[in-house]
């Protein structure tokens, strides 16, 4: 399946270094509609009222107030939420990480640092 | 201090601005830092825990930064802003998470904190410990950084 460029994408990072890169690449791949978080708390809040209606979650590992993890699994618990596809971008490579996050519903995980084709790559792994 | 420990962070470094800035860094010779004074205008610093503790930092001239931040963004930088601290902090983390994971693979599991940047003229980096600090200078063809690695052991 062809990606879907109608999709509204929700970046999260503390880091606004990483969300620009991030929308810069996104915009290079065909995305318009995106919308940044700059918590997991922040996201979730987001995505709870839906308002914009999120289709994709793009988010970092590392993060104040709540992780990505911690976000990832709020998703996943949630009823209207759980099919929600999650990619994780983060500089933690660690076997153990990876394995978390795989345990924890990830639909793809991006290793900082990272180029524009890696960041195209895994979105077309999700929406096959 | 274990000089290996260095290598990984030379690697990582030269991988980070490769891949997210397009930048080739040449490092040259590794030497024993003795005082504190940054030789860079912004720095980051990450302290490391686990197996042994430590810090690294990353010092940049700001001719250095800004072409590296605006090779990020795809824009042109020109000053030291909010957005180029971030985006050296950002830089110091990565580098610390590729050279974590070649040491993970090597045996050695260490966990980071979150970086702090600092900037100003001859402002000074202070490391975890008392051990003594390997500095590795890189010139690139927008001007010079330097890596410091400190471990306990």
């Amino acid at each position: 399946m062809p990606l879907d460029f109608n999709m509204t994408v929700l970046v999260v990072d503390d880091f606004l270094t990483m969300r620009r890169i991030l929308k810069n690449i996104l915009k290079q791949v065909g995305y318009s509609k995106l919308h940044e978080a700059e918590d997991g708390a922040q996201a979730l809040d987001i995505l709870k009222s839906g308002d914009p209606k999120i289709d994709l979650v793009i988010a970092d590992w590392n993060m104040p107030k709540m992780t990505g993890i911690e976000l990832l699994k709020a998703i996943r618990a949630d009823a209207e939420l759980k099919d929600l596809p999650v990619i994780m971008v983060t500089a933690e490579a660690q076997k153990s990480r990876v394995l978390e996050a795989v345990q924890a519903g990830v639909s793809n995980y991006i290793v900082k640092p990272f180029t524009a084709e890696t960041v195209k790559t895994k979105l077309e792994q999700v929406f096959k | 201090m274990d000089a290996k420990l260095v290598n990984p962070f030379i690697k990582a470094t030269l991988t980070v601005l490769e891949t997210m800035a397009f930048i080739k860094a040449n490092p040259k010779k590794p030497f024993i830092k003795k005082n504190t004074i940054a030789t860079g205008d912004i720095s980051s610093i990450i302290g490391l825990s686990g197996e042994t503790k430590g810090t690294i930092s990353v010092s940049f001239e700001s001719k250095c930064i800004l072409s590296i931040v605006s090779n990020m963004f795809g824009e042109e930088i020109k000053e030291l802003n909010e957005e180029v601290m971030d985006a050296a902090g950002e830089i110091a983390n990565m580098i610390s998470g590729q050279a974590r994971q070649e040491l993970e693979a090597a045996g050695k599991v260490l966990y980071a904190a979150i970086p702090t940047v600092i900037s100003g003229k001859s402002h000074t980096i202070s490391h975890m410990t008392s051990a003594p600090i390997m500095a590795v200078p890189f010139n690139t063809e927008f001007g010079e950084f330097t890596i410091e690695v400190c471990f306990e052991d």
